[in-house]
């Protein structure tokens, strides 16, 4: 396989490292949040490729349809990226409570605001 | 038969009654069907663990599809030995946190309070009992949300932060648990844990099987809160209502524990987890650091309960330190310090409840003489305290002895001082307590008086608990024990 070939597992790569450093060095709440999405979004990407076989088509149960893709890893990120809908709703949620408690969303005036009292 | 279906009823029964919590509303009702579920799953997985014991693990399959299409669950002794600890816990404290929620949680909040608190207890059950990979993940996001939201009903504002850090730092963990599980599945095409340890030895010897180990176990030692990565834990628990408190540091990181000892010896293998990759001395090194660092850190700090999850962050360390010896008397220490540090953080957790209710604090400053306004609540936390320190017939000092025995078979030396120089500093920390509660000065007009007795009825029993298992300790350490060697059996 070329170097290019697996230009997926790439864009996993490159999604993965974008979405964890926003995580990191972004002090916004909610970038920190996207961050996160992009985080996941990259680990479903890679779960899908996992699932692909080469010129494979969908997995019905039929003659011509061989040799299709492996539908679990399919099943298995929707049931993920459930969860990661669930995940951003929450922490969405959390920073709405925050700018209701501190009316700020950047992580570090709220550090100020605890420090002062 | 209904006894067949007693390893789904273990998760399905929580799980029903969440939602029928929202439904009730009430405070009272709902509390009163979260202390009945409670109690049901202790009593099943006291059956559960009755019939592991009599005739060895039990195999259920969902629907009756087997394993490889199912999912399905595998009951042996150390999954049966974590359900009890889980269900127990959910059980005295939950029956301890009506009063504590209804004075620290509106009232309009209380039924999903409950909802969450049985959300919480569904996954954490769910991850002791699968036997299914992708299925622990998924079980391991239920616990993990719904325990971002109980976090943040604390009164503190603070609460909200603190559990916005814990759903960022645990979703990352959680993500790389799933990386890892789909990179094992890439390798071997199976999500069954006993199937993922019969396909992984042929390739071991890869690189995406090291990378998905690799994922693993960070992701996991983040839900652990390992050290470094521990850094959630301190104002979750510190700004949570008291009874969230008493209940996840009780039963939380165990069952992360428990995950992290799962994958280890039934998945990969101890030879390749813990001698293949340098494990062992990773987490010799960290289990250390942990001890030392979070006790002394434990110290400095006002508030007792961030002082108690300081500590928790330092006993986190002595049960890696058990892993790290790779040796049967090192793992059933691990496995019995996963019991007995749930009884003895328990306790101390609901005194400081009890005391919250009264005093409407957690600084050590308002503590002056509060071992003769409240000396009954204050009993319990010395009782808990002296365990945590590791006192003779204590619950405590029975775990520290057979991880001192397995140091000593080890022959790490310097490890075996590490252990004893952070039982002394848990001597300091506690003492900082108990001087002031002992020997402050009496203030006249601070309130006092002890909290209900469904309050302190709960807390004592635990504290009771840690002395019975320091004395009789043929059940705890007998399946420990065995629970050690069925893990180092494989699957």
């Amino acid at each position: 396989m070329s170097f290019g070939g697996l230009y997926n597992y790439w864009i996993v790569i490159l999604l993965m490292m974008t979405g964890f450093y926003v995580v990191i060095a972004s002090g916004n709440l909610v970038k920190k949040i996207i961050g996160l999405n992009l985080f996941q979004a990259s680990v479903f990407i890679l779960y899908i490729s996992v699932g692909k076989v080469a010129g494979g088509s969908a997995p019905v149960l039929q003659d011509g349809f061989e040799p299709y893709s492996n539908p679990l890893p399919h099943v298995l990120i929707l049931t993920a990226i459930v969860v990661g809908v669930a995940t951003t709703a929450l922490g969405l949620a959390l920073v709405v409570r925050i700018r209701e408690a501190y009316d700020s969303v950047e992580e570090d005036e709220i550090h100020d605001q605890d420090e002062s009292l | 038969m209904i006894g067949a279906q007693l390893p789904a009823l273990q998760v399905v029964i929580p799980l029903l009654a969440a939602p029928l919590c929202l439904l009730l509303y009430r405070p009272f009702a709902t509390w009163l069907l979260t202390v009945v579920t409670s109690a049901a799953t202790l009593v099943i997985s006291t059956l559960l663990l009755t019939q592991v014991l009599d005739s060895g693990p039990i195999d259920y399959t969902f629907g009756g599809w087997a394993a490889p299409f199912g999912i399905a669950y595998r009951i042996d002794l150390v999954n049966a030995y974590v359900l009890l600890i889980v269900s127990a816990i959910s059980t005295v404290v939950s029956v301890f946190a009506r009063l504590s929620v209804a004075a620290e949680i509106e009232a309009s909040n209380q039924g999903i309070f409950y909802t969450a608190w049985l959300l919480c207890l569904t996954g954490l059950l769910g991850i002791a009992i699968t036997g299914d990979a992708f299925n622990l993940f998924v079980f391991l996001e239920i616990s993990s949300l719904s325990s971002y939201v109980l976090i943040a009903m604390g009164q503190d504002r603070r609460a909200l932060t603190a559990s916005y850090q814990y759903l960022i730092m645990g979703t990352i963990g959680a993500t790389f648990i799933l990386i890892g599980v789909g990179l094992l599945y890439a390798l071997t095409g199976t999500l069954n844990m006993a199937d993922l340890a019969e396909r992984l030895p042929a390739v071991a010897d890869t690189r995406t099987a090291r990378a998905g180990f690799a994922f693993l176990t960070v992701g996991i030692a983040l839900k652990i809160a390992l050290f470094p990565l521990h850094l959630w834990l301190p104002n979750a628990y510190a700004y949570a209502p008291s009874a969230v408190s008493a209940f996840l540091a009780a039963t939380a990181t165990k069952v992360a524990v428990y995950a992290l000892l799962r994958f280890l010896f039934s998945v990969f293998g101890e030879s390749f987890s813990l001698e293949t990759m340098p494990l062992a001395h990773g987490l010799a090194v960290l289990g250390s650091v942990a001890v030392l660092f979070a006790s002394l850190v434990a110290i400095f700090q006002h508030n007792i309960k961030r002082m108690l999850a300081y500590s928790s962050v330092a006993q986190i360390g002595y049960l890696t330190l058990g892993i790290s010896f790779v040796n049967e008397l090192g793992l059933s220490a691990t496995i019995l310090h996963l019991f007995n540090h749930a009884l003895m953080k328990g306790a101390l957790f609901l005194a400081l409840g009890c005391i919250a209710w009264r005093i409407g604090s957690a600084r050590l400053g308002d503590f002056q003489g509060l071992g003769y306004r409240m000396p009954w609540t204050m009993g319990v936390f010395l009782i808990g305290g002296l365990s945590l320190i590791g006192i003779p017939t204590t619950a405590g000092f029975i775990s520290k002895w057979y991880l001192v025995l397995a140091a000593l078979e080890k022959g790490w030396w310097p490890v075996l001082i590490v252990i004893v120089i952070g039982s002394l500093l848990a001597v300091v920390y506690i003492w900082r307590v108990v001087e002031i509660a002992y020997l402050g000065k009496r203030l006249e007009e601070a309130p006092s008086g002890e909290a209900p007795l469904s309050m302190l009825l709960p807390a004592w029993l635990l504290a009771l608990a840690n002395i019975y298992f320091g004395i009789h300790t043929e059940l705890s350490v007998g399946v420990a024990h065995e629970a050690a060697k069925a893990l180092f059996g494989g699957l």
